[in-house]
C-alpha cells in the first residue's frame, strides 16, 4: 500500500515552494516562470496519484491536459517576456511597476 | 354683552392697524379710544351684575381642541376676580388711550401705536376671561408679545430693541414654567378647565409625581411652577431685571403694561389659582419668601435711582412684592384689592411721569430738574396724590390695602400660628414702606422742588401739557384718592360675599377677623414708617445737609443699590455670557460646524476620496504584491468557508513565516 499522506504531502509541498517561488522572487521573470511550470506539475502529480488512488482514468486525463495546458502557457509566457525583453533590455520583476494604481 | 367687552378691543385693533393709514391719526385715535372707552362702559354694567348681583357668568362659545384625551373649549368665565380685573384693565386702558392721543402727538406711528396698546388689552382680557388654563395662556403669551411690540415701539433706538427682547425673553423663562404647569395640571387631573381642577384637587393632596425616585407632591410642584410664571410676568426677585429696562417704551405703555396691567398678570394668576396652591403649604412659605424679598430689594434699589421712570418701576415691582406675598399669607382678596389700588396710583405716577418728561423735551433723568413745582402746577398735585396713596398716607387709596396687608403679616407672625415666615414678610414689608415713602418724596423734591437744576433751554420750553393729557390724570387721582375707601368693605370687608367661590380660602388660614384686634401701635406702625421716610427725604432735600457725602459706608450702598445690586451684571457674567458662549463655541462651532459636519455631509465627501487614494496605494505595480493579495483573498475564504479544515491554518502560517 502507498503511503497516501506522504503523497499528498509531496505535492502539496511542491505546491508552496512554487508559490513561494513566485512569490518572493522579485528579480527574475524566469524563474517566476519556472515556479508556475512547477505549480502545474504539483497539480499534475496531485491528480495522478488520485487517479490511481481512487482508481479512476479521469485523473489522468486531466494532468495529460494540464500537461498540454501548460506548455501553451508557458510558450506564451516566453514570448511575451521575450518581446518585453526586446523592449526594456531587462526582465527584472521589481522594475515593473510601470501600471501602478 | 360679556364677549363684546373683549372683542372690541380686538375690533379696535385690527380695525386702528390695518386701516391706520386711511383713518389718519386722529381716526385711529379716536376709534380705539372709542372702543376701549365702551369695553369700559359694559365692564361696569359686568361688575354690576356679577359682583354685586352675584350673577355668576360663564360662556363656553365653540370647541377649540377637541380630541379624546383633551378637550378645549373657548369659554369665558365671569366670576368677581374676573370683573375686577375688567375694571381695572379698562379703565386703566381707556385713560392710557386717552393719554396716547395727547401725548403721542408729534409721532408719525400714532395709528400703530394704538393698534398696539388694543391688542394688548385684547390679550389682558383674554388672560382674566378664559375658563381654562390653555386659553389664559394664549392671554399670557399675547400680553408678553405685545408688551415687546409696545416696549420696541421706538424700534430705530438700540436701547428700545435690547430692553424689549430682554423684556420677552425674560417673561419666556416665566412661561416655560408656566407651560410646564400647564402640562402638569394636565398630567394630574386630565383637565384644563378651572372649574374641573379647582373641584377634584383636595383629593389629589396625596398624590405624588415619581421622578428619578424622588416623591414629589403634584399639588406643590403645580403651583410651584405655576409661580415660576407669575415670578416672570410680576418681575419678583430674579426675573425682575426686563421690567426696569422695560421703561425704553413710551412712558403710557409703561403706565398700561408695567403698572397696571401685564405685571398684575402673575398675581392674578396666584388669585386664581388660590383654590390650589391654598392646599400647599410650601407654595405658600415660597410666595412669602419671594415677594417679602421683593418688595423690600425693590423698595431699596428705588431710593438710590436717579431715572425718573425707573423709580417709578421699582416701586412697581416693590408693590408686586407686597401682593404676592399676601397671597403667601392667604389673603387672596386682600391682594386683589392692593392689585386694583396700585393699578390706579401706578398709572397715575407713571402718567404724570409721562407728562414731567413731556414738559421738558423729555428729559428723564431727575438730577437735571427740579423747581417744576411753578411751570407744573397740575401735575404736582396729581403726582403728590398718586406719591401719598403709594406711601400709604391715611385714607387714600393705598393706605387700605398695604395697611391690611401688613396688619396680616402681624397677625400671622403670632406664634401659635406656626407660620414662622411671616415674620420675615412682616419686617420685610414694614421696612419697605419706610423706603416706598423715602424714594416718593426723593422723587417729588428732585422734580418739583428742590432749586432748578435745568439748560436755560429747556426751563423756557416747559410747559404744563394740554388737557388731553391731564383728564385722565384727574380721573386716576380721584382713584387714587377714593377707589380704596369706596371699596374697602366690598373687597376686604370682614363677612363680605363679594368674592364668593372665585377666591377659595382654607378655613385654617383665615384669620381676617383677628386683624382687627391688633395692638393700636402696631397698627400705627405701617404709618410712622411712612411718615418717618417722608420726614427724611424732605430733612435732606430741604436742607440740603450733606453729612453723609464722605461716610464710605453710605457711598458704598448707594453705589451698589445705584447698580441694583449688580443682578445685572451677575446674570450677564455667569448666566448670560456663559450660555452665549456655549451658543458659539459648543453648540455652533463644536457641534454644528464640528462634530455633525464630519458625521454628515462635509465629513462624508471629504473622508471617501481619502480613503479611495489610500486604497488606491495597494496597487503598486509589483506584481509581487498582486500576487500576495491573491493568495491572502484564497487564504482568507478558504479560513471563513472551510475553517473546520486545519489545512487552512497550514497555509496561513506558512504564509506568516
Amino acid at each position: 500500500m502507498y503511503e497516501q499522506i506522504n503523497y499528498i504531502n509531496t505535492s502539496t509541498l511542491l505546491f508552496l515552494i512554487s508559490i513561494t517561488g513566485i512569490f518572493l522572487n522579485q528579480r527574475n521573470i524566469l524563474v517566476m516562470l519556472m515556479s508556475l511550470e512547477m505549480m502545474f506539475l504539483a497539480v499534475s502529480f496531485n491528480l495522478i496519484f488520485s487517479s490511481i488512488l481512487l482508481d479512476d482514468i479521469v485523473g489522468q486525463i486531466f494532468s495529460l491536459l494540464i500537461l498540454t495546458v501548460a506548455a501553451a502557457e508557458s510558450s506564451i509566457g516566453l514570448a511575451i517576456l521575450v518581446v518585453y525583453y526586446r523592449i526594456r533590455s531587462i526582465i527584472i520583476v521589481e522594475l515593473m511597476t510601470l501600471m501602478s494604481g | 354683552m360679556y364677549i363684546t367687552i373683549i372683542l372690541l378691543p380686538l375690533l379696535g385693533s385690527l380695525i386702528s392697524g390695518f386701516g391706520g393709514r386711511w383713518l389718519g391719526r386722529y381716526g385711529a385715535s379716536i376709534f380705539s379710544t372709542t372702543c376701549v372707552i365702551s369695553s369700559f362702559f359694559l365692564s361696569l354694567l359686568t361688575f354690576y351684575e356679577v359682583g354685586f348681583c352675584s350673577t355668576i357668568c360663564h360662556i363656553s362659545l365653540l370647541s377649540w381642541i377637541d380630541t379624546e384625551m383633551l378637550s378645549v373649549s373657548w369659554g369665558f368665565l365671569f366670576d368677581s376676580v374676573t370683573v375686577v380685573m375688567l375694571i381695572v384693565i379698562t379703565s386703566i386702558s381707556s385713560l392710557v388711550h386717552l393719554y396716547s392721543i395727547g401725548y403721542m402727538e408729534t409721532d408719525p406711528h400714532c395709528p400703530r401705536f394704538m393698534a398696539y396698546l388694543e391688542i394688548f388689552t385684547f390679550f389682558m382680557l383674554i388672560l382674566v376671561t378664559a375658563d381654562n388654563v390653555l386659553q389664559m395662556f394664549l392671554g399670557w403669551e399675547g400680553v408678553g408679545l405685545a408688551s415687546y411690540l409696545l416696549i420696541n415701539f421706538w424700534f430705530t433706538r438700540l436701547a428700545a430693541n435690547q430692553s424689549a427682547i430682554k423684556a420677552l425673553v425674560v417673561n419666556r423663562v416665566g412661561d416655560f414654567g408656566l407651560s410646564l404647569a400647564i402640562f402638569a395640571i394636565f398630567y394630574t387631573f386630565s383637565s384644563v378647565e378651572y372649574l374641573t381642577i379647582f373641584s377634584i384637587v383636595p383629593f389629589f393632596q396625596n398624590y405624588y409625581f415619581s421622578f428619578l425616585q424622588f416623591q414629589i407632591n403634584s399639588i406643590a410642584l403645580i403651583g410651584l411652577l405655576l409661580f415660576v410664571g407669575a415670578v416672570g410676568k410680576s418681575a419678583q426677585l430674579g426675573l425682575h431685571t426686563w421690567l426696569p429696562d422695560a421703561m425704553e417704551g413710551p412712558t403710557p405703555v409703561s403706565a398700561l403694561i408695567h403698572a397696571a396691567t401685564m405685571v398684575t398678570a402673575g398675581v392674578f394668576l396666584m388669585i386664581r389659582f388660590s383654590p390650589l396652591i391654598e392646599y400647599s403649604v410650601f407654595v405658600l412659605r415660597i410666595l412669602i419668601i419671594f415677594g417679602a424679598l421683593t418688595a423690600i430689594f425693590a423698595a431699596m434699589v428705588g431710593v438710590f435711582q436717579n431715572d425718573l421712570k425707573r423709580v417709578i418701576a421699582y416701586s412697581t415691582c416693590s408693590q408686586l412684592g407686597y401682593m404676592i406675598f399676601a397671597c403667601g399669607l392667604s389673603c387672596y382678596n386682600v391682594s386683589m384689592f392692593h392689585l386694583m389700588n396700585h393699578a390706579f396710583f401706578k398709572a397715575l405716577l407713571f402718567l404724570s411721569a409721562g407728562s414731567v418728561i413731556h414738559a421738558v423735551s423729555d428729559e428723564q433723568d431727575m438730577r437735571r430738574m427740579g423747581s417744576l413745582r411753578k411751570i407744573l402746577p397740575v401735575t404736582y398735585s396729581v403726582m403728590l396724590i398718586g406719591s401719598l396713596a403709594l406711601s400709604g398716607f391715611p385714607f387714600l387709596t393705598g393706605f387700605y390695602s398695604k395697611d391690611f396687608i401688613l396688619e396680616m403679616s402681624q397677625v400671622l407672625s403670632n406664634s401659635n400660628l406656626n407660620n414662622d415666615l411671616s415674620n420675615l414678610a412682616c419686617w420685610m414689608g414694614s421696612l419697605s414702606v419706610f423706603f416706598t415713602a423715602f424714594y416718593s418724596f426723593r422723587l417729588l423734591y428732585l422734580t418739583f422742588i428742590n432749586n432748578c437744576n435745568m439748560s436755560r433751554i429747556n426751563i423756557n420750553s416747559a410747559h404744563e401739557s394740554n388737557l388731553l393729557i391731564l383728564i385722565p390724570l384727574f380721573f386716576l387721582a380721584f382713584g387714587s384718592l377714593f377707589v380704596g375707601y369706596l371699596c374697602r368693605d366690598f373687597f376686604i370687608g370682614s363677612g363680605t360675599d363679594f368674592w364668593k367661590f372665585s377666591i377659595f380660602n382654607l378655613p385654617s388660614y383665615s384669620n381676617q377677623i383677628e386683624a382687627e384686634h391688633l395692638e393700636i401701635r402696631i397698627k400705627w406702625l405701617p404709618f410712622f414708617l411712612s411718615i418717618s421716610g417722608i420726614i427724611l427725604a424732605s430733612f435732606l432735600n430741604i436742607r440740603a445737609y450733606k453729612w453723609y457725602k464722605n461716610v464710605k459706608t453710605y457711598s458704598f450702598l448707594a453705589f451698589l443699590l445705584n447698580k441694583k445690586w449688580y443682578w445685572d451684571s451677575v446674570y450677564n457674567k455667569f448666566l448670560i455670557r456663559p450660555i452665549l458662549n456655549f451658543g458659539y463655541s459648543v453648540s455652533f462651532k463644536n457641534l454644528d460646524r464640528g462634530f455633525i459636519e464630519i458625521i454628515g455631509p462635509y465629513g462624508l465627501t471629504k473622508i471617501i476620496p481619502l480613503w479611495a487614494n489610500i486604497l488606491k496605494q495597494i496597487q503598486t505595480g509589483q506584481i509581487t504584491h498582486y500576487l500576495f493579495f491573491t493568495i491572502l483573498g484564497l487564504c482568507f475564504f478558504l479560513n471563513y468557508t472551510v475553517i473546520s479544515l486545519p489545512f487552512a491554518l497550514y497555509l496561513v502560517l506558512i504564509f506568516l513565516i
